[in-house]
């Protein structure tokens, strides 16, 4: 692989750049892997980056029933925050988030994070004690987290409209200031070409059809639509199709799939300088570097795997976002789209091996989960390497619905699940 | 938005009326304290989460407020029918298939229409 570089650029500027190569390669599946990963997604692909990377596994195949990065890592609000309420939630979060800063020079990547701050709005007495608990427990975490009156609030991000009169008056706001944004494709491109450049094959329009296994109940492979490929472990990392894919080994999921929203306006000048969430009126908010808005909307009140989402879910946010910040009234939207995102019963992810030896998930990232995406593949891959998780993913069982040691963080609200 | 058929109110209403509330023909246990933690898991937690053709509950929450059941295909979200709580699972293969192939992309679209 060539790296990419400044030297690079003015290289390939000199010969009318024909030096690039692919930036992976699409080989012919192998008839056995060590490791097969089931999706080719940020988290998937990570996977098998730290698989390669810190524990010498190579011989890996990523498989993926359509395009890479084109299932929730191409269709989520690419927001990264670590302030959840739950220690267990904050390790995870924040692992992602140490990971995230020097992501870039770790994949000789620009996956363009930008910690240009995440702000959640407090609207009534109610969120105030909320964020501010939030606030302790983080810091106690060592994450930061602070408070801000509403004139912090609108010197930190100009368009707000603070005024006592607004619909939903705002009176103070939590801010995580190493939270912010990334560029949500390239995370999924820049993973697959490190991986790729470790010799893990990554393999396209190749759609899991069945598991199989061992007369002593182990993992023994895959049936795809291109062949039976037989591997001794297999992570499932699949989002909203996680419970299509389990059932095909026998095992039902604490998980109901629902289509997630998002939309982005026409692109204007700079104008939003940071991440707005308010939980309370549902909107959340953040300008690409493109500069279209990008909004985020709540998920469908049914369960589906339609990736579209009904349209009074996108007016509903878009109504709040006209109270928050006026001057946006006239924007037009340009796209909006759905995700199919996996929702557990305590909105905390699974990653964790399963009943059957061999198969391990990481799944139930619910309506967050690019934000953890680093953390996410970095401590499943040594799931799968070890047999064992990692200290971090503990917690994340699949046993803990049986167990009752939930990490509830959709109790713990104050994250817009 | 949907139209979804009341079986009770016997009209089609707007999907803001409804709510859905659910797997259809469950068993709900009568000795909760007395279950396993294994049996427990499965009837609280665990779900089937189909893709495809699913049996739920629906409540008219903004209408009549009834309870009532529904088969419906998560991919299209089409409802192949609805029907009164407590009557059996209706014998599908006598409707008229509620979805042709499902079209998920746009090249599907245009090699329809050659």
């Amino acid at each position: 692989m060539r790296k990419y570089s400044v030297f690079a650029v003015a290289r390939e500027a000199m010969r009318g750049h024909r030096g690039w190569e692919a930036q992976w390669t699409s080989p012919e599946p192998r008839k056995e892997y060590d490791v097969i990963i089931i999706g080719a997604g940020g988290h998937g692909l990570g996977t098998a980056y730290y698989l390669a990377k810190e524990h010498g596994i190579t011989n890996i195949a990523v498989l993926e029933k359509g395009w890479l990065g084109g299932g929730n890592t191409g269709r989520n609000t690419t927001i990264i925050r670590s302030n959840y309420l739950y220690d267990e939630s904050a390790g995870i979060y924040d692992h992602a988030l140490k990971l995230w800063d020097g992501l870039s020079q770790d994949l000789n990547y620009n996956v363009m994070y930008s910690a240009r701050g995440v702000m959640m709005l407090s609207h009534n007495i109610h969120d105030q004690q909320v964020f501010k608990r939030h606030i302790h427990a983080n810091r106690l975490n060592g994450i930061d987290n602070e408070w801000l009156t509403p004139e912090q609030a609108q010197e930190f991000c100009p368009p707000l409209d603070i005024s006592r009169t607004a619909r939903y008056p705002i009176n103070g706001a939590a801010l995580q200031r190493r939270g912010g944004t990334a560029r949500h494709d390239a995370v999924a491109w820049g993973y697959a070409r490190a991986a790729a450049d470790r010799g893990v094959h990554i393999i396209q329009n190749c759609e899991v059809t069945g598991i199989r296994r061992n007369p002593d109940g182990s993992v023994a492979g895959v049936d795809t639509n291109r062949g039976q490929i037989n591997a001794k472990k297999v992570g499932v990392v699949a989002a909203g199709h996680t419970s299509v894919l389990m059932e095909m080994a026998g095992v039902r999921m604490p998980l109901v799939s629902y289509p997630l929203q998002a939309l982005v306006s026409e692109p204007v000048k700079p104008i939003f300088p940071c991440v707005v969430m308010s939980n309370t009126v549902h909107a959340y908010i953040s300008q690409s570097d493109k500069g279209e808005l990008v909004i985020g909307a709540g998920t469908d009140q049914y369960s589906s795997y339609s990736q579209t989402g009904g349209l009074q879910i996108i007016t509903h946010t878009l109504d709040a976002i006209c109270e928050l910040f006026p001057i946006f009234r006239r924007m037009k939207m340009m796209r909006s789209w759905g995700g199919i995102v996996d929702v557990t019963p305590d909105r905390s992810p699974i990653l964790a091996k399963t009943p059957v030896s061999g198969l391990y998930v990481n799944c139930g990232w619910g309506t967050g989960g690019f934000k953890a995406t680093p953390g996410s593949a970095n401590v499943f891959a040594h799931t799968i390497a070890n047999d064992a998780p990692h200290k971090i993913n503990a917690p994340f069982t699949l046993e803990r619905f049986r167990s009752g040691r939930l990490i509830d963080e959709a109790a713990a609200a104050a994250v817009a699940h | 938005m949907l139209l979804i058929y009341c079986p009770y109110c016997e009209e089609e209403r707007s999907e803001l009326e409804f709510r859905q509330a659910g797997d259809a023909h469950i068993a709900r246990p009568t000795n909760m304290t007395e279950m396993t933690d294994e049996d427990f898991e499965a009837f609280f937690f665990l779900r089937d989460n189909v893709k495809g053709l699913t049996f739920e509950r629906w409540r008219h929450l903004n209408g009549c407020g009834r309870f009532f059941n529904a088969a419906r295909d998560t991919v299209s979200d089409k409802f192949l029918t609805t029907y009164k709580a407590g009557l059996p699972r209706p014998d599908l293969s006598t409707l008229r298939p509620a979805t042709e192939a499902t079209v998920e992309t746009y090249e599907a679209t245009e090699s329809n229409a050659k």
